[in-house]
């Protein structure tokens, strides 16, 4: 079962956190402070399993990671995970980031932390490892994302309308005229 | 991974190299999983090189967390299965005492508990080991402040163990005593002083026996006068154990020196107190009490039931097969056949019990030879029973090796070693089938100094309790030397390479940036420095210029004044000036902080050399000098970043020198330009050495032959509901224009500010003339409502030109556009708040996207930051998150990406038509370039 899944920076800051497991906020800090310690040391061309840090679950506990650019993705899984297959499973996550926010970049993971969360439910739920092939995660955020869209649209679309009576430029008309609030209604329908 | 060691120990074996080579990796899960493969891998032969490797790598190693595995990893490797593949103690008790060494290990008490072990039960290292703790006892007291700390002060709860305990062995008992009488050991922790305390009293005894020998008794006198002086400390401790111990102690000595001055020999009586030996009793000792004589446990009580009661043949059967172990020699004289018959009788019933677990038969050997168990008093639990001996097929092999480590004991211990393989040798005969090597290991019982008494308990080596089936490393039992099937290779891991490429010098950012800080504050406040000093330049020359304006000035800050609502007092607008840019250097260099973050290397270079070099600071600081130069014609423009208050105050000046100053407007402009640039730096928006182009947010108001007007417009941050225009009126003729009239048609929404009592239509007068060829600047709030939608209000400006014969009176029409970016507020953010800002949910979002922008990303963002008065939140190589706030407060939030000629906005804001308008400008701007 994956246990909780971190991403942070190559400084430490927490961008995407997500526990599996109940632990206090004071632990889950610490947590990532520990293993970010953990995994930050290490070069790159070192192994990226790591016997995991005291504080999650000790010693049957995996961290399996991968540094990409700025961030580190860290995984820490327990004993009946496969090491290469939460690996694997890291790539697959991150190519449908980089396949949903074009050439994904940790701003984007910021900036969409909703849209990030709702990738990372389609892949891993509940610790449980979902969906791993990736056009089926990709389509699945983009039917989504229209779904989202058209929503928005209709929610919209009042506020389109009202904001195009008010971007006519009304004082063109009346001018030297003195206008009340309800005297200009008047002539502003005029023109349709 | 050790689970390997359990199912294909061969295997591992086989890469003894491979995992010794390991150990050296630089990667720290290897080394451990090294280390667990190694525990199983130790026998007798490699034992001392590979404890000798792990202790290098104990010293070389940097983390706390491996330094302590690897203590542990030692310390088990060395006292796995009963010390058996140690074959001479004195070795390991110097390596345990060279780990004492370590700082900063949690394992004190592992150490301690080892050295108590090893020098209770092996009674010919006690000499040796009672040296080695004296010294430690010594070493100890210098070191008690570093040792509390790292808890590695539990060694020296063994230490005085073991001196006190065997103190017959000191060689200047009196020393050690003081030793451990010392104040400073009030600091230890509390058991460990009443150990300390106990200890001395027990010395205090074998001192006192051995000056009594002597016939001068004042030295006996002395030691007890020594301890009454010192043990009052203790008395006083506030743990309990410690006070009752040290009170007694103390008691008893008072009594013992009243005696010693009364001339009786106490000696004898005081040490009788600490006779006896103490012996360590196995967790097992108690099944093997001998069963008395005439107790024939075999012996049915009453008769015997029919045979087929299974139920009760389990745990009779163990029971009875551990009685005969004991009972058996006792019993040889008495009945022999007797009990061999039954004994024949319940190996067939046990043989026929599938429930009863068979003893190895070499168990039962052993026991059968055992000859010490007779000496054995009844009610003692120890037994002296036979024990494996350490063979030393390649002893001098190891000589060797420890003679490198310890010079200073070779000679004792060689003669050691000698006597040891003699008597190794006569004793070999007996066997014990746990492998090939233990072979060699087995003697009877007999009296081989090292190790007789080496552990009472646990002594049957093939008993078959020793042998735990979870055992992993009891598979490991291989000969090593035994050539490996080919199918039994360990597959090789390997890793797979990360994609994404680092940036170079990401590395060592985090210490650049921490380094960097304090050598930029130096570089700011140089700046600052600078700045205050020509702001007093400017003052004077101020002053100076003052004189022929002074009447216009006064004008125009009133009317400033109406409308900024500002101080005009000069010398407080400049203290604020003074001010005003340490604060947004503050802001700045958090902002740099943030950029630093971001992998560019230039970046961080460019910051560095900022900060570091003389040749940059000063440029930085003529830079923000020209900034705030007052004669710096339009500097208002690049003035924005800042605070608009600073700006305002600049504008003030600027006028009452732009007259005069009009001629050198050209020159100034490619100044002006890297004062931009500059400008930009400070505001985190651009890194790179490259200048920027020169940008002005003036744009066109209109223009005829005689006047021209550009203006701009900016939000103002204390009222929600205002923005300010700055239009700047060009002379282009020869005559003198006078009598401006500024008037704006009000739309619903937006409304120009009109002094009171005026009418709604009355226009505003502009508070001065221009002669010909002369520019200057007046300011007009506007009362807005909604700021969601951009607008454009229409307006006139009426004057008079008038030359030497003539003046008419003109007009000039203009639109005045509000952009919705004009209601933005440079506003800066920390990412942590950013990133809370965007979780809420609360924002709508909306993107843009742009195609062909030839431009650098730097370039693009500061032309963001610039015309749209946002700032860079973070930035990450070509992507960066930006943040603003209108005026009303709602938050505008961009993640920019540029992948080659195409740069990607991704907008959110809490007013959707707001964002969209913003977003349409902003696709203006770089339509227009």
């Amino acid at each position: 079962m994956i246990k909780a899944i971190l991403i942070f920076n190559n400084h430490g800051k927490p961008r995407l956190i997500r526990f599996y497991q109940y632990f206090t906020e004071d632990m889950q800090q610490q947590i990532i402070r520990e293993t970010f310690h953990l995994v930050s040391k290490r070069d790159d061309n070192v192994c990226n399993f790591l016997e995991g840090g005291s504080l999650i679950g000790g010693s049957d506990y995996k961290l399996i990671y991968r540094h990409y650019a700025t961030l580190y993705f860290v995984f820490c899984v327990d004993s009946s995970e496969s090491e290469l297959g939460i690996l694997d499973l890291i790539q697959v996550f991150v190519e449908t980031l980089d396949k949903c926010f074009e050439n994904v970049c940790e701003l984007d993971l910021i900036f969409h932390m909703d849209k990030v969360h709702y990738i990372l439910q389609e892949v891993v739920m509940g610790g449980m490892v979902l969906e791993t092939n990736m056009n089926e995660i990709v389509a699945q955020v983009e039917v989504q994302n229209r779904m989202e869209k058209s929503e928005g649209g209709l929610s919209a679309a009042p506020a389109r309308a009202v904001s195009a009576v008010k971007n006519m430029n009304l004082p063109e008309i009346p001018r030297n005229i003195n206008i009340g609030d309800i005297n200009i209604k008047v002539p502003s329908l005029s023109p349709f | 991974m050790s689970k390997i060691l359990k199912t294909h120990p061969k295997s591992v074996q086989s890469h003894k190299d491979l995992i010794l080579q390991c150990l050296d990796d630089k990667d720290e899960s290897i080394r451990l999983r090294a280390l667990d493969l190694l525990y199983g891998m130790v026998s007798k032969k490699n034992l001392m090189e590979i404890v000798k490797k792990l202790m290098l790598h104990v010293d070389k190693a940097e983390g706390t967390t491996y330094r302590d595995e690897l203590l542990t990893k030692i310390i088990d490797i060395c006292s796995q299965s009963n010390y058996q593949y140690i074959t001479n103690f004195e070795w390991y008790i110097s390596i345990l005492v060279e780990l004492t060494r370590l700082e900063g290990t949690r394992h004190g008490h592992l150490i301690a508990s080892q050295m108590l072990d090893v020098a209770i039960r092996v009674k010919a290292i006690r000499a040796f080991a009672v040296a080695q703790m004296a010294t430690l006892l010594d070493n100890a007291h210098l070191l008690t402040g570093n040792m509390q700390r790292n808890g590695i002060c539990e060694v020296s709860y063994a230490a005085a163990w073991i001196c006190g305990e065997f103190s017959e062995h000191l060689e200047n008992p009196m020393q050690t005593l003081e030793a451990m009488l010392r104040p400073k050991v009030a600091t230890l922790p509390g058991h460990i002083q009443a150990v300390y305390v106990q200890n001395a009293a027990k010395l205090f005894a074998t001192v006192l026996k051995s000056q009594e020998g002597n016939t001068d008794s004042t030295a006996a006198q002395e030691t007890s006068q020594l301890m009454i002086e010192r043990l009052p400390l203790f008395v006083q401790s506030a743990n309990l154990e410690v006070q009752e111990r040290a009170s007694c102690i103390l008691q008893l000595v008072k009594y013992i020196q009243k005696l010693q001055q009364k001339d009786v020999e106490v000696a004898e009586e005081v040490s009788a107190l600490f006779a006896g030996e103490l012996n360590p009793v196995a967790p097992k000792a108690q099944k093997k009490v001998p069963v008395p004589e005439g107790l024939d446990l075999d012996a049915w009580i009453n008769e015997p039931p029919s045979e087929s009661e299974s139920e009760d043949e389990q745990p009779k059967a163990i029971f009875t097969k551990e009685e005969t172990k004991h009972s058996r020699p006792r019993h040889i004289e008495v009945d022999e056949k007797e009990l061999a018959r039954r004994r024949e009788a319940r190996k067939q019933e046990q043989a026929n019990n599938p429930f009863y677990i068979k003893a190895s038969p070499s168990s039962q050997k052993v026991y059968q030879d055992t000859p010490g168990v007779e000496h054995i008093p009844v009610v003692q639990i120890d037994l002296s029973v036979p024990l494996k001996v350490p063979g030393l097929p390649m002893s001098d092999q190891y000589v060797k090796l420890e003679e490198e480590r310890r010079q200073k004991e070779r000679a004792e211990k060689k003669k050691k070693e000698k006597k040891k393989r003699k008597e190794k040798r006569s004793g070999r005969g007996k066997k014990h089938d746990s492998g090939p090597e233990s072979e060699e290991d087995i003697t009877p019982a007999h009296m081989v100094d090292i190790v007789t008494e080496e552990m009472p308990e646990n002594a049957l080596p093939s008993d078959d309790d020793d042998k735990d089936p979870n055992d992993p490393h009891k598979a490991l039992d291989i000969d090593l030397d035994k050539p490996l099937a080919d199918s039994e290779k360990l597959p090789v891991r390997s890793h797979r390479a990360v994609e994404a490429a680092k940036s170079p010098g990401e590395d060592g950012d985090a210490e650049t940036v921490a380094t960097q800080q304090p050598k930029k504050k130096s570089g700011k406040d140089k700046r600052d420095d600078k700045k205050k000093d020509k702001d007093k330049e400017r003052k004077k020359s101020k002053d100076e210029k003052k004189k022929k304006k002074h009447k216009h000035e006064e004008k125009e800050e009133d009317l400033l004044r109406g409308e900024v609502h500002e101080p005009v007092v000069q010398s407080e607008g400049i203290s604020q000036v003074a001010e005003l840019p340490t604060s947004t250097s503050a802001e700045v260099s958090d902002l740099d902080f943030w950029l630093s973050n971001a992998p560019v290397p230039s970046n961080t270079q460019e910051a560095a050399t900022v900060a570091a070099a003389e040749a940059p600071v000063a440029e930085v600081v003529s830079g923000a000098a020209q900034d705030s130069e007052p004669d710096e014609p339009k500097d208002t423009e690049m003035e924005e970043t800042k605070s608009s208050k600073h700006k305002k105050k600049k504008q003030k000046k600027e006028k009452e020198e732009k007259e005069k100053k009009k001629k050198k407007r050209h020159h100034h402009h490619h100044r002006h330009s890297d004062g931009g640039g500059e400008e930009s730096v400070q505001n985190g928006t651009v890194e790179e050495e490259e200048p920027l182009p020169s940008m002005s947010n003036y744009c066109l108001l209109a223009e005829n032959s005689y006047i021209k007007m550009v203006y701009d417009i900016q939000g103002n941050l204390q009222d929600g509901s205002q923005v300010v225009v700055s239009v700047i009126f060009e002379n282009k003729c020869d005559s003198f224009l006078k009598s401006m009239e500024f008037n704006v048609l009000d739309s619903l929404n937006s409304k120009l500010q009109r002094p009171e009592g005026s009418g709604p239509h009355d226009g505003l007068t502009v508070p001065f003339q221009l002669p010909p060829g002369v520019s200057n600047e007046a300011r007009f709030v506007f009362t807005v409502q909604s700021i969601v939608m951009p607008q454009k209000l229409k307006g006139t400006l009426t004057f008079i030109v008038k030359n030497e014969e003539s003046s008419t009176h003109e007009k000039l029409d203009f639109k005045l556009h509000f952009t919705c970016t004009s209601y933005l507020i440079t506003t800066p953010c920390y990412s942590d708040a950013y990133a809370k800002l965007l979780e809420s949910g609360d924002l709508k979002g909306s993107s843009l996207k742009l195609e062909g922008v030839n431009m650098p990303f730097h370039h693009l963002l500061a032309r963001i930051c610039f015309h749209h008065h946002f700032s860079v939140v973070e930035r990450i190589d070509s992507c960066s998150s930006m943040y603003s706030r209108s005026i009303q407060g709602h938050h505008v939030c961009l993640l920019v990406k540029s992948s080659g000629q195409t740069v990607s906005i991704d907008a959110k804001c809490d007013e959707p038509t707001m964002l969209g308008n913003v977003l349409d400008e902003i696709k203006q701007t770089f339509s227009q370039c």
